[in-house]
């Protein structure tokens, strides 16, 4: 129990230092230890190899597109891939069938506000019911809802798409937007929810599915940066006389915000990334921009899922290397997303984020 | 005396919160009272006033409609979910055949429609296993590594990238695998691609969960492992990673179903077999559930649509039973802990 490993404790005999075996079996491998180290180090390289991979990769095959498209691939709506047929020809010193024009604009606005709405709907929910599980519902019942978060997590995206293309999708064109649409005035901000709100496929239907989506993200890291506000100041707070709801938005929610705040671009950068679900429920509509919320439409991700057969089409290979510039795109603006995500957590907690896809 | 004292001062202390408070008349009239309950000693004293005043009625409305707000989020967070899983129920138990599971796909793309989804699952079951060896061993030897070998700023370095790797779309992911594996290697769609681009997807989540595993290890066992002269490999073996399995398991169960869930990286790797799935790495499709779901329901008849929520509704078995499991594992070895340290 000595705290001085220089004087060892009486009644312990050591002629000159400590005896062989005990210090010095730190720094004596066998080769079965120097082998699993070894090993160990190669796969904790892994994902910076990968990493590193993915951007080479998508950089390198990106290249001759970013050289034809130019900026204004950003710019631009129209998205063809020219006569694919026959009629190649060059220019600046990429090869492309006549014709091809690629523009991301509709692309990177979909996946905007697409996201954009599911946030909106997404982060009050995730608030509220972190601050109804965490501070109201007694510890066994929130225990179940934190393994139902999880649950909710993990089913798969593709059954989320199925579930908005053949049932929510039609029943939400049918009986709740038409009436919207009917309703509302037509004043700026609301004229949005006016006109054709046609058949379930579009903009709200896929935000309203990535908020769902979303949710477990942003609730269970809600909660988890809820559960590390320490008593204190909330006992103080309750002594000075202040209501449940007064201490939970001047104590609770004020220490937390900028956590909330990450919590939300976690799920936006889930929400920007996610594929298959949108690729269901947003009627996969290349270069148009949407006039109401009810528009078909598609996003950067969606757009790689459901081009590559026709993009195979292509001869000279720049239809996939579009592709891959598109790829390149979305990766860019969810790291940037992830990574300010993880600054933001980390200012109010050690915790940091889940790491995985929300599990 | 002692006591009637601390009822003094216990009173004075009650009339000045209540006077702190001081937004309604009511504060004032409690705070006297307490202040004289508080005075010769002897006297039965009469129940202590509230600690403070009950709110003005404003401020009690926002209180409950506050907290209201937060339960109908609640409500509207769970009822969604519950929703979606009961929608899948409700379609696909009605027409549920086991044969489903014992015929394969081959006619569902030619003849419609007839066929199971046999290849599809066995197709998951390779994936799950085959990301099981190859994911599980990257994962946990990175978690060993981060957690027991490196110097801390090395260490920041790795999680950092595990952790942009992991906020990556999959479908960037799955796109880069077909160009440099598929096109680029001219392996064709295929399960040694599909399984490295699924792997990649999950070892940072497996690396974390072992390395947070490893790390709740007391350190006590550590030393007692070195106390009794192990070498430090033979202590990470048999002292070390045998309490930290459960944590380990965990992570993989939950890993594995990220991994069987995902659609999009195994569409540009995998695409699809209509033939049972084959054990060979290169030049061969794979069937998986999630592109059954994917497909099939956009195919012109009722039979593959059903087909379609049959597999949802094995996709959901499958993650609930490898989240309860997972579940399952870490209260078994809570409880474990517990009743271990209270001997």
């Amino acid at each position: 129990m000595s705290t001085d490993p220089g004087t060892p404790p009486p009644g312990f005999l050591l002629a000159d230092g400590p005896p062989a075996g005990l210090g010095s079996s730190r720094r004596r491998f066998g080769l079965g230890e120097r082998g699993l180290r070894g090993l160990a180090a190669s796969a904790a390289v892994v994902p910076l190899i990968a990493l590193a991979a993915v951007l080479g990769v998508l950089i390198y095959k990106a290249l001759p597109a970013m050289r034809y498209n130019g900026l204004g691939f950003f710019t631009r709506l129209a998205w063809s891939e020219g006569n694919t047929y026959g009629g190649i020809s060059h220019a600046g010193g990429v090869t492309h069938p006549v014709g091809a024009t690629y523009g991301g604009l509709s692309l990177v606005l979909g996946t905007l506000m697409s996201s954009a709405i599911a946030l909106v709907i997404a982060v009050p929910l995730s608030v509220g019911a972190a601050l109804a599980i965490v501070e109201k519902l007694p510890t066994r019942l929130s225990r179940s809802l934190g393994f139902f978060l999880e649950l909710l997590a993990g089913i798969p995206s593709v059954v989320f798409g199925l579930w908005g293309v053949i049932t929510f999708g039609p029943i939400l064109s049918r009986d709740v937007t038409p009436f919207i649409a009917r309703v509302l005035p037509n004043v700026p901000v609301l004229s949005w929810f006016k006109g054709n709100v046609g058949a379930g496929e579009g903009l709200l239907t896929s935000g309203i599915v990535l908020a769902i989506m979303v949710v477990p993200i942003i609730a269970a890291t809600t909660r988890d940066l809820l559960r590390q506000v320490p008593v204190l100041p909330k006992e103080g707070a309750r002594a000075l006389g202040m209501s449940d709801w007064e201490v939970t938005r001047r104590v609770s929610l004020r220490w937390v915000g900028a956590g909330i705040i990450g919590a939300s671009v976690l799920g936006l950068a889930r929400a920007l990334g996610e594929t298959m679900a949108v690729a269901m429920v947003s009627g996969a509509i290349l270069g148009t921009i949407p006039t109401n919320i009810y528009a078909t439409f598609t996003t950067i991700a969606a757009t790689i899922v459901s081009q590559l057969d026709s993009a195979l089409t292509d001869s000279t290979g720049l239809a996939v290397s579009t592709l891959a510039e598109a790829a390149l795109v979305i990766m860019v603006i969810t790291l940037l997303a992830n990574i300010g995500a993880r600054v933001l957590v980390r200012r109010v907690s050690t915790a940091g984020l889940p790491v995985g896809r929300g599990i | 005396m002692t006591s009637a004292s601390r009822a003094g001062t216990k009173g004075v202390e009650v009339g000045g919160g209540a006077g702190a408070n001081g937004t309604s008349g009511s504060g004032a009239g409690e705070g006297g009272g307490g202040g004289s309950a508080g005075g010769p000693a002897g006297v039965v004293l009469p129940p202590l006033p509230p600690l403070h005043a009950p709110p003005s009625l404003r401020r009690r409305v926002a209180n409950a409609t506050a907290w209201g707000l937060c339960a109908l989020a609640l409500a509207l967070v769970i009822a969604p979910a519950v929703w979606v899983v009961g929608g899948v129920l409700a379609r696909a138990i009605p027409h549920w055949h086991w044969s489903v599971l014992t015929t394969d796909g081959a006619q569902v793309s030619k003849t419609l429609p007839a066929g199971g989804l046999e290849g599809a699952i066995l197709g998951t079951l390779v994936i799950m296993a085959g990301v099981t060896v190859l994911a599980g061993t990257v994962g946990i030897l990175s978690g060993i590594h981060l957690a027991e070998h490196t110097k801390p700023k090395r260490g920041a370095l790795m999680r950092g990238a595990s952790e942009v790797l992991a906020g990556i779309p999959s479908i960037v992911l799955g796109y880069v695998g077909y160009l440099a594996l598929v096109v680029g290697l001219h392996w064709g769609f295929s399960l040694g691609a599909a399984l490295i681009v699924l792997s990649v997807l999950v070892v940072p989540y497996m690396a974390r969960t072992t390395e947070s595993a490893l790390r709740q290890v007391p350190t006590s066992y550590r030393e007692g492992a070195e106390a009794l002269g192990m070498p430090s490999s033979y202590a990470l073996r048999r002292i070390v990673l045998r309490s930290a399995l459960p944590g380990i398991m965990t992570g993989i169960l939950v890993s594995l179903a990220i991994a069987i869930g995902e659609t999009a990286p195994l569409l540009y790797t995998a695409n699809y077999n209509d033939a049972l799935p084959g054990l060979a790495l290169t030049h061969q499709g794979v069937p998986y559930l999630t592109y059954a779901v994917w497909t099939f329901y956009n195919l012109p008849s009722s039979a593959s649509v059903e087909l379609s929520y049959d597999a949802a509704l094995l996709l959901i078995v499958l993650v609930l039973i490898l989240i309860i499991v997972a579940r399952v594992i870490v209260s078994l070895t809570q409880r474990n802990a517990e009743t271990n340290t209270g001997r």
